[in-house]
């Protein structure tokens, strides 16, 4: 199996002070699958990943990646595996192309080696002819593509990306989601992590659910959501003219009065009041007859079980 | 194995440390002419503009012309100054600022093999600048004797042992801002106290003992004496002296960078 993780603990500091960001963690992919994690910042998303490369010794817990004990054999698994770290790191001192040769280096790939095979890197990470051109001259996106290439200098049975089209635009992160469907339809596992709930559902085979170190929930997006939302949210927002004709009122008003009947369950966030139910159409009908307020009818979604399972309050 | 043991084990090194040695080179060699030039230009025209000016006023020290006595110590202090601002400076850029440690931490290369090639790296890198400096000495003809080649290998054990020293104070950096405590509290008073500019036997007594530990002064005892053509005195000494500095200081940098990364 690519990666093999139970009972994964981790701890920073000691004694009254130590924090346990990982609290018990069970996870294993299937070879050739796209595995995500979601989780809220803080959640344990980058230690897991740092645990599960061997940078980082976990307080408790077994890992077996590229089907080698960590942290014992970090280094030798580490050579079957490619990752796009969170932060830009590549060498602002080198050209494209010699940012692949140096980092092959590192893998003990002889240049002759590698140096035949940058055309098809720099190619498929949508850069082509850029083997001379100097980092600083990339776009983000464009660096972000020049990480993946280089995450794959050595042919990984495995390819771990930390939010990988964080700050990204549109064009950009569809062409990454692009690449990385060719790369687990070429049969390469995927772990990813991501706050993108739309990455997650159009990319993973799997997802899991992380929060404060724990895992809430796991499975096929569909099934996630099939689990743990009723289908159909109705967004309620805008003024409410309530039929006693006094002044207006928001949409909590209104979910204070007639939400709890017409809905299974109702959430409000600041001025939006979002009604989870099986059946919508009794809903819609009360909706047609109130002036002023607005609506949004749409099927439930991963970000729906996101929010529902890690609340609505702010991480940071 | 607890994370408190392996935070103090010994170094574990593979070969791959290499590849990080010559990604360092690599980067030097885009840059080479301006670099060797940058760590030339500043110690000769100290040492041929104190030799030949405070010369004319010091008719000989220790029985030479002065600036023949100043060679051997611009080499020894040049070289750690070199040494010092590669691990300090650029060492931290790559480890903090660039993130081209965590880059390579994630290839099948552990962070004793970076820390390791950092150190060997520095030392080469200023055992290039000191080998530049060398052949201008040897122009001015203060490097006459073949027995200044000897100071070469010297140069690089100098260089090795300011790189660990330096290695140090880069794990404990929080910000480049720091360095310069270490330059003004530690690298200046040595320049002063080592013998670089003046003999030791100057110092006041209680200050000549603390100068006898400072590591750039073996450096000196060796460097001064090949240059003049002469073996110098307590060779065993002064490269023991080098020698376990390197590796005391090598592993606590290595404690303290894994402590910082690791954890």
């Amino acid at each position: 199996m690519p990666l093999e993780i139970s009972g994964l603990v981790k701890r920073f500091g000691q004694g009254a002070d130590a924090k346990e960001v990982v609290r018990g963690l069970d996870l294993s992919l299937r070879r050739g699958e796209c595995f995500a994690l979601l989780g809220p910042n803080g959640a344990g998303k980058t230690t897991t990943l740092r645990c599960a490369l061997g940078l980082t010794t976990p307080s408790a817990g077994q890992i077996r990646l590229a089907g080698l004990p960590v942290p014992a054999q970090a280094r030798e698994a580490r050579a079957r595996v490619g990752v796009v770290p969170q932060l830009d790191s590549l060498d602002p001192d080198f050209t494209c192309a010699e940012n692949l040769i140096v980092f092959a280096g590192y893998f003990g790939i002889r240049d002759s080696e590698i140096r035949p095979r940058v055309p098809e890197l720099l190619a498929f990470a949508g850069l082509e002819g850029k083997d001379n051109a100097r980092i600083q001259s990339l776009s983000g996106g464009m660096k972000r593509r020049l990480t993946l290439a280089r995450a794959l200098v050595n042919k990984p049975e495995l390819l771990i990306l930390d939010e990988p089209t964080t700050g990204l635009d549109p064009q950009a992160r569809h062409l990454i989601w692009e690449r990385l469907r060719r790369l687990t339809a070429e049969g390469t596992t995927i772990l990813l992590t991501t706050h993108f709930m739309d990455e997650a559902e159009r990319l993973a085979h799997r997802l899991a659910i992380l929060d404060q170190g724990r895992i809430l929930v796991q499975g096929s997006p569909r099934d996630v959501i099939a689990e743990h939302i009723e289908p159909q949210v109705v967004e309620v927002f805008g003024e409410w003219d309530n039929s006693a004709g006094q002044s207006a009122s928001g949409a909590a008003d209104w979910a204070a009065r007639h939400a709890g009947a017409l809905s299974r369950r109702c959430e409000i966030s600041g001025e939006t009041a979002f009604c989870y139910t099986d059946d919508a159409a009794p809903l819609l009908a009360h909706l047609a007859h109130q002036p002023g307020l607005r609506t949004l009818h749409r099927p439930a979604n991963l970000e729906d079980v996101f929010l529902k399972l890690t609340g609505r309050e702010l991480r940071d | 194995m607890t994370a408190t043991q392996s935070l103090l084990a010994p170094p574990r090194l593979s070969p791959r440390l290499f590849a990080v040695w010559r990604r360092n080179f690599l980067v030097w060699r885009k840059l080479a002419l301006p670099s060797i030039v940058g760590n030339l230009a500043d110690p000769v025209i100290y040492m041929l503009g104190l030799g030949y000016g405070l010369g004319m006023l010091v008719p000989q020290v220790e029985g030479v012309s002065y600036i023949a006595f100043l060679a051997g110590g611009t080499l020894a202090y040049s070289t750690m100054n070199a040494a010092t601002f590669e691990t300090l400076y650029s060492g931290f850029s790559r480890m903090h600022v660039q993130k081209t440690w965590e880059a390579i931490m994630n290839a099948p290369v552990a962070l004793d093999d970076i820390v390791a090639a950092e150190l060997v790296w520095a030392a080469s890198k200023s055992c290039l600048a000191g080998t530049a400096i060398l052949a201008v000495i040897a122009v001015f003809g203060f490097a006459a004797s073949p027995l200044a080649l000897a100071a070469i290998p010297v140069v690089f054990l100098t260089g090795l042992c300011f790189a660990a020293l330096g290695l140090i104070m880069t794990a404990l950096a929080p910000s480049y801002d720091f360095f310069m405590y270490y330059f003004t509290l530690f690298i200046t008073p040595m320049t002063l106290l080592s013998g670089v500019f003046f003999p030791q036997g100057q110092l006041p007594d209680g200050l000549r003992a603390v100068a006898a530990c400072l590591p750039l002064s073996h450096a000196v005892e060796l460097i001064r004496p090949l240059l003049l053509g002469q073996i110098p005195g307590h060779i065993g000494l002064h490269l023991g002296v080098l020698a376990v500095i390197t590796v005391a200081a090598f592993w606590t940098a290595l404690i303290l960078t894994r402590r910082r990364l690791l954890n």
